[in-house]
């Protein structure tokens, strides 16, 4: 059992930091539970893959503690961790057989045969690595060796932890889906945390029950899929996630009315209230482009814009219309009525998010 | 599920394994085992640099110092060897000569070699492999064995006892193992790249000394450094093919030992000359030698 | 790679080819035109065949060379090729220190290889030598001028330091080329030290390994000037190799009939062990490539 607690954990690879910018991990806390399928989501740079190897005991944080369940482990090696770990581009050893890589981990720590024997038939067979057992590792394909490497995680029965470091890189695409729902299979079935690190947000929503969104070497949301696309709670969040990403604008609020530019916001009067008490100069509202409703007609509050583009994808379709001078993406149904160059747009009061330094904040109830 | 009860009495087996060694401990071990290869290394590196050591020491020693009593270091520097070298044209004309063959050599094999290897590289002809073969046994061939033919053909050419002689006695060896490496680094630079630059208008000399030769120059560097090694420490062809107006340094050396016996002294100076061109090499091409030495194939 | 068949590639070979053929085949084709004949003069040459070749196969004074050879070669290759694995197992990795390294270990491989015979003759010398006075100290009746012995494992000890350095940087590039993470499994495997060489280090090293096998048995079984330096062959003839033989013969008694005869035997032996190390590197590369070569 394992329960995985990141400290005010911080890292860096320069020698002697001087700004914020020197750290790939920023001063972050973080609580991975026993058992959960989460992914580590965030673009290149982010600092994931560093965060990982970190957890796995690779790299040693220069500031702040790791935590298995409830004690220190910074000091403690990868081999002493009960994690495992499968990289980006498959590790297997090459001239083995698969049965032998498989047997490797167990083989090191001294396992008799007659225990190493049912556990590799046992992986293989969760892993379709049963016909290959005696080929030679080094004739697999990508997707084989990546579950050879997997596979050595799983014989050890010590392993509560596996960390994934976007193991689906090099697999051909039609096999990625079929290796990630293997994961969840073995999720389900083994009770075994699983991180994943990936910067696809399909693979990740596919693969987790929850989410850390990194940025700058934090984690800035961590939640369900569904509380990342509804609720995203950093701006960089709804960038992020969601295709295409979520549109934002600068507000300004004077004399009780809230301006876009030069362009006054018809909003309720709890984001004005909200909006009143707001000393930051950097205010944002940020709404996702299937929320953005879309009226051939004026209504009361609607927003007169000019169309620039109508895109048709099939099952639905991207408006991309211009707002005192910023581009702003609607997503439209596959039905939607026909558009004119001039369309009337509404921002649905409750789909909006309020954005203060970047960071969501809740708006007043009723 | 029986894989959970395992999991637990295998688990708590492994915990008593591994908690016998502290962290603290294995800390200790790895900076013991490290220090262990640092100590081994040191000593192997002190057992090399001795007999290179022990001929600097006796070139800055007079002879009768030499002779004299046994001294780990010279007790009276002098030099007197080094200076009898630098103002002997016979002597340090060695040196011109041995360089001059050198440099020679590096130039006619690397620009026929590039190109060569760039076919090998990148095509397939009629007899290819075959030629490619016949290269490397050119590699293999002892010089020994070439020794009386090459005497005479370069006489009868009018080349014997010139620079250029020796520069092309050395192609023999040189170019296949130029072609050899150049080809290990060629390879590995993509196909794409030929193909988009001639997409882009490139003319193939064009592409070949603006795109492809600086893509490939940390190869051509070491390429380089081997040539330069192979021709330097070669005498066997060098001093067959030469009698007083291409001598090389190798050949002059031979020269301290006479009737009334072995001038150590300017020997040892000679011979630790004979080293320094080759540290002045090796230090500029430090930072590509470790990929080099596998010759572009690992 | 793909290579596109092109036969105007000849273009781009041909310069190389016609200075490598001015330099190979016609001296080769002189060796072989004296292997067949007698050369008494100018003018007085005869057609003898096989003869030179059978007379060179029988002379035990060259068959003892050739035996001498190849226990040379092996011997240097069993020394050498362990001993470079476990110097370039623990070179440091990175920082001014491998720079040092690196350029130090280098050196012996760019020292003129008569120096190399110099400064092991200088080395070995019991008055002003400090390993032969050192072992004289040491009370070992050590003379390489006069014990057969001494003379050979010298030139052992003098191949060892001169030229382990090419083996220990072919492995030192080749281990350069394993990826951390590799070691990184390892680490997480539980792997020991034994068994990261064994399945990690060691099946990366097996292609430099073949090359490093190659050029040092090559260079041994070429082996002239080093110990035409420091024993001159001697004493006797207990470290007389077969380039020395050759060169003797050819040179210096002017024996051209028997010495190409012995040049042609010489040549197709290397030849010969060269294409058995050719085709396995050959067959070691098709191997690797379907994988994109790791």
């Amino acid at each position: 059992m394992s329960e995985i607690v990141l400290k005010s954990l911080a890292h860096t690879y320069s020698a002697n930091p001087q700004s914020a910018e020197d750290y790939a991990i920023r001063h972050m806390e973080h609580v991975w539970h026993q058992g959960g399928a989460y992914a580590l989501l965030g673009p290149s740079g982010c600092g994931k893959s560093t965060l990982l190897n970190i957890i796995s005991g690779l790299l040693a944080p220069t500031e702040g503690d790791v935590m298995f369940d409830g004690h220190r482990v910074n000091e403690l090696p990868p081999e002493e961790r009960n994690i495992a770990q499968v990289f980006q581009f498959p590790v297997i050893y090459d001239t083995m057989t698969v049965y032998d890589n498989l047997a490797f981990p167990l083989r090191n720590m001294n396992t008799p045969e007659y225990r190493v024997k049912p556990k590799v038939l046992e992986v293989a067979d969760i892993l379709d690595l049963t016909p290959l057992l005696s080929r030679k590792a080094k004739n697999l394909t990508a997707d084989e060796k990546q579950k050879v490497s997997m596979g050595r995680g799983l014989v050890r029965d010590d392993v509560t932890a596996i960390l994934f470091d976007e193991p689906l890189t090099v697999i051909d695409p039609q096999l990625k889906w079929k290796l990630r729902r293997k994961l969840k299979e073995i999720h389900e079935r083994f009770n075994i945390t699983m991180i994943y690190v990936t910067h696809d947000q399909l693979e990740a929503s596919t693969f987790a029950d929850k989410i850390a969104v990194m940025y700058e070497g934090q984690v800035v949301q961590f939640g369900t899929p569904r509380e990342l696309f509804e609720t995203p709670a950093h701006t960089f969040v709804g960038y992020f996630i969601g295709s295409p990403g979520m549109n934002f604008f600068a507000l300004n609020y004077a004399q009780g009315t809230a301006y876009f530019g030069e362009q006054p916001l018809p909003l309720s009067d709890r984001y004005l209230r909200t909006l009143g008490r707001i000393e930051s100069n950097n205010v944002k509202l940020g709404i996702r482009p299937e929320f953005i409703e879309v009226c051939t007609s004026a209504e009361s509050d609607t927003l007169a814009v000019q169309k620039e583009n109508l895109q048709d994808l099939g099952t639905y379709a991207i408006l991309t219309f211009s707002l005192n001078q910023q581009t702003f993406k609607a997503r439209l149904p596959e039905d939607h009525p026909p558009l004119g160059e001039t369309v009337y747009i509404r921002f649905p009061d409750d789909k909006l998010s309020l954005y203060v330094d970047e960071y969501r904040v809740e708006v007043d109830h009723e | 599920m029986s894989y959970q009860l395992d999991n637990v009495q295998q688990g708590e087996k492994y915990n008593n394994i591994f908690s016998r060694i502290t962290p603290a401990q294995r800390r200790k071990r790895n900076t013991r085992s490290r220090l262990r290869s640092r100590l081994l290394l040191g000593l192997y590196l002190v057992l090399m640099i001795l007999p290179i050591y022990w001929l600097l020491n006796m070139s800055l020693q007079t002879n009768s110092d030499i002779l004299g009593s046994m001294t780990m270091w010279p007790e009276n520097i002098t030099f007197d060897n080094y200076i009898g070298i630098f103002t002997n044209s016979s002597w340090y004309m060695g040196y011109v000569n041995s360089i001059a063959y050198v440099l020679m050599n590096m130039l006619i094999t690397i620009c026929v070699a590039l190109p060569a290897a760039y076919a090998f590289s990148r095509y397939s002809f009629i007899g290819d492999k075959h030629l490619f073969f016949w290269l490397l046994t050119n590699l293999m061939a002892p010089p020994a064995v070439f020794l009386l033919p090459y005497f005479q053909l370069y006489y009868s050419v009018g080349l014997f006892d010139t620079h250029i002689a020796v520069a092309l006695a050395h192609c023999l060896f040189n170019i296949p193992l130029a072609i050899w490496i150049l080809e290990g680094f060629m390879s590995s630079v993509p196909k794409e790249i030929d193909e988009t630059a001639y997409i882009d208008g490139y003319s193939f000399p064009k592409f070949f000394v603006k795109i492809f030769i600086p893509m490939i120059s940390s190869g051509i560097g070491v390429t380089l450094f081997f040539l330069f090694m192979f021709s330097w420490v070669e005498l066997l062809l060098a001093r067959t093919l030469t009698s007083t107006g291409a001598q090389p340094i190798g050949m002059i050396m031979t020269r301290t030992s006479t009737a009334s016996g072995i001038d150590w002294g300017t020997l040892a100076a000679a011979g630790v000359l004979t080293i320094l061109p080759g540290i002045l090499v090796v230090y500029f091409v430090r930072n590509h030698i470790a990929k080099g030495f596998a010759l572009g194939r690992t | 790679m793909n290579k596109v068949h092109n036969n105007r590639a000849w273009l781009l070979v041909l310069p190389m080819l016609i200075l490598v053929a001015f330099s190979a085949i016609v001296p080769l084709m002189t060796v072989v035109n004296y292997s067949v004949q007698d050369v008494l003069g100018a003018n007085a040459r005869f057609f003898t065949g096989t003869e030179w070749f059978k007379t060179m196969l029988n002379d035990p004074g060259l068959q003892a060379a050739f035996l001498r050879q190849i226990v040379f070669s092996l011997t240097i290759l069993a020394i050498q090729v362990p001993l470079g694995i476990g110097i370039a197992l623990i070179m440091p990795k990175r920082g001014w220190q491998a720079s040092a390294v690196l350029i130090l270990i280098t050196l012996p491989l760019l020292i003129p290889w008569n120096v190399v015979g110099s400064i092991w003759q200088i080395f070995t010398r019991g008055d002003i030598g400090l390993m032969g006075w050192g072992l004289r100290q040491l009370g070992v009746d050590y003379n390489i001028t006069r014990n057969g012995t001494d003379a050979w494992l010298t030139i052992i000890l003098m191949d060892v330091w001169h030229w382990t350095p090419l083996v220990a940087m072919l492995c030192y590039s080749g281990l350069r080329s394993i990826p951390e993470a590799y070691y990184q499994a390892a680490r997480i495997d539980r792997a020991s030290k034994w068994a990261v060489f064994r399945y990690i280090q060691l099946p990366k090293l097996t292609n430099v390994l073949v090359i490093a096998v190659l050029l040092r048995f090559m260079h041994s079984f070429m082996i002239y000037a080093e110990p035409f330096v420091l024993t001159g062959g001697g004493p006797g003839s207990s470290t007389t190799f077969l380039s020395q033989s050759l060169a003797t013969m050819a040179i210096g008694q002017q024996d051209l009939g028997p010495s190409a005869a012995f040049s042609i035997i010489y040549f197709l032996v290397i030849l010969l062990v060269s294409w058995v190390f050719y085709t396995t590197i050959m067959h070691m590369q098709k191997d690797r490539n379907p994988q994109g070569g790791a």
